[in-house]
């Protein structure tokens, strides 16, 4: 075991496994943090705690990451490099670890000008992959990226993102062999809707015997809507949304549509649970935290499996 | 070439205003390049200056100048006997003249009249591109000629993200993903080995004031006055 969290045990074990993720709020209420996540609880194996989102000011995620433990739900702690250097970084890998966070999430972050903070100073002083690299030396070899020793190794398993859908789509499973490389224990991928295309990638990855070193969820956002499912497919870099996601979206009543959106969902993930190569489904219900036990439920993902 | 931009006039205006008699001190390489502070550029400046400083009432006596460059001692000589008949300086040189021109002349207030934008390419008249931050850790033999540190919004070593959009940067649709160019140029080249390899952490050379001494050369013992 690496770091003994849940989502470890429950991969190691061979379950198909089924995280969550929830987003801080904007504020110091401890309550909405609680309130999404109660939704969660025993629905998902691991929360991922989002990291000041689209480069958006939020409660801290390592914060809501321990609220979520005082609830008894696993959380998984997104960290970005917009936001702090290599200091800051592995004195938030120490202390997240002493307080019982045992997941991690290495991303590079969206850049400032999508935020509330346009104009803010990027840090960048890593990168997602030198992250990564960055958390194992920590955890494995129990030093600082300076190499100094690390008294009292972090103990966290580490993902961190890809996405199959961006272009150049020859080059994505590379760089997923470069975060395999950096020491990445388990990968969630964008939000997938073009399945031919992620076929295609798990393929490659399967070939290129990646997906026997690295745990693979898929990523899975429901489309709550005909506009967001537009939104994403004009708007958001490196989303590939088909026509056909749109086609059928517009083939039901506005009022049916969330439905649909579900149920694309649902196919994707019963396709996904037999696909070779993928270990578990990682579902991104942006602000829909409370249709998340429905979902997991017509899933077929519950009971949870209970792990020790 | 460093490029920099004119100042807007009101913000030359409000920083001066308390000045009656004022030098402007244009500089004839780079920044004459690229049409911000050469000799042209501060006959603008002064004609602006005099026009407006005549409107509020608070005229002033101007003069002008313009150095072959302001970044060297041998051509910022040239104001040694005229600069203490000025109660302040204005440069339009690039950040590196403006300071040197202030070490020069260290009781006399100094004023940039340009804000200095970076290391450019001349794309054509008026309009050039950033090209080099200067990090002093040349990468661009591993990148196919395109810098990541300059050309990446993020500056990545690893890239490209998960927001390149299409042969472009998340940022904008304006603006080619350098990570994208990057591998399109190396794949040209049968050259993708070279982004294979992780890039490790970097070891910053930019983060403390550098000093540039080339083999076989000494700092004297006190600078040349």
């Amino acid at each position: 075991m690496k770091s003994g969290s849940n989502l470890e045990k429950v991969l190691q074990a061979g379950h198909f496994a089924f995280t969550g993720e929830l987003g801080p709020p904007r504020g110091a209420h401890a309550d909405e943090v609680r309130k999404k996540a109660a939704h969660l609880k025993d629905r998902v194996d691991s929360v991922n705690i989002t990291d000041n989102q689209t480069a958006v000011v939020r409660m801290a995620s390592w914060a809501a990451c321990l609220l979520l433990i005082q609830e008894g739900i696993e959380p998984n702690y997104q960290m970005v490099c917009r936001d702090r250097n290599r200091l800051a970084m592995q004195a938030d890998i120490l202390g997240a670890s002493a307080l019982g966070i045992r997941n991690m999430l290495c991303l590079s972050g969206d850049h400032c000008q999508f935020g509330d903070h346009p104009t803010a100073k990027g840090v960048f002083d890593i990168d997602s992959m030198q992250l990564i690299g960055m958390v194992k030396q920590m955890r494995d070899e129990g030093k600082f990226l300076s190499g100094a020793e690390v008294d009292g190794k972090p103990q966290i398993f580490i993902g961190a993102a890809s996405n199959p859908f961006a272009d150049p789509f020859e080059w994505r499973v590379h760089r997923l062999a470069k975060k395999v490389k950096a020491g990445v224990d388990f990968i969630q991928t964008q939000c997938i809707y073009n399945m031919p295309k992620f076929r295609e990638f798990i393929h490659q990855a399967n070939d290129m015997g990646l997906t026997e070193k690295v745990y693979i969820l898929a990523g899975i956002t429901p489309m709550k809507s005909l506009g967001m499912a537009k939104y994403m497919k004009a708007k958001v870099p490196g989303m590939d949304v088909p026509d056909e996601i749109i086609t059928r979206l517009q083939g039901v009543a506005r009022d049916k549509q969330s439905e649909e959106g579900i149920k694309i969902a649902l196919e994707q993930i019963a396709e996904l649970k037999e696909m070779k190569g993928v270990a578990g489904v990682h579902l991104m219900a942006i602000e829909w935290e409370h249709r998340v036990p429905e979902i997991a439920e017509r899933a077929g993902m519950l009971p949870r499996p209970a792990m020790n | 070439m460093i490029v920099a931009k004119r100042k807007p006039f009101d913000e030359i205006m409000d920083l001066t205003k308390d000045y009656k008699k004022i030098l402007l001190v244009g500089c004839g390489t780079c920044v004459a390049v690229c049409l911000a502070g050469g000799e042209k550029e501060v006959a603008v400046l002064a004609a602006e200056l005099e026009m407006g400083r005549r409107l509020k009432d608070n005229p002033v006596e101007l003069g002008s100048v313009t150095l072959e460059r302001q970044c060297d001692r041998e051509y910022l000589a040239q104001l040694d006997k005229t600069a203490g008949d000025y109660d302040a300086l204005v440069s339009m040189a690039c950040g590196v003249g403006i300071q040197f021109l202030a070490e020069r002349f260290p009781n006399i207030p100094v004023f940039p009249a340009v804000d200095t934008c970076g290391l450019a390419v001349n794309q054509d008249v008026g309009w050039y591109e950033e090209r080099c931050r200067s990090c002093g850790r040349c990468v661009l033999g591993l990148t196919g000629g395109i810098c990541p540190v300059t050309m990446c919004a993020k500056g990545l070593y690893n890239g490209p993200c998960g927001g390149t959009n299409k042969g472009n940067c998340e940022i904008s649709a304006d603006q080619p993903c350098a990570w994208n160019a990057i591998y399109d140029r190396l794949k040209a080249q049968g050259r993708l080995d070279c982004i294979l390899e992780l890039s490790l952490a970097q070891e910053w050379k930019d983060t403390t004031p550098r000093t540039l001494l080339q083999p076989g050369y000494k700092k004297p013992e006190k600078a040349k006055a």
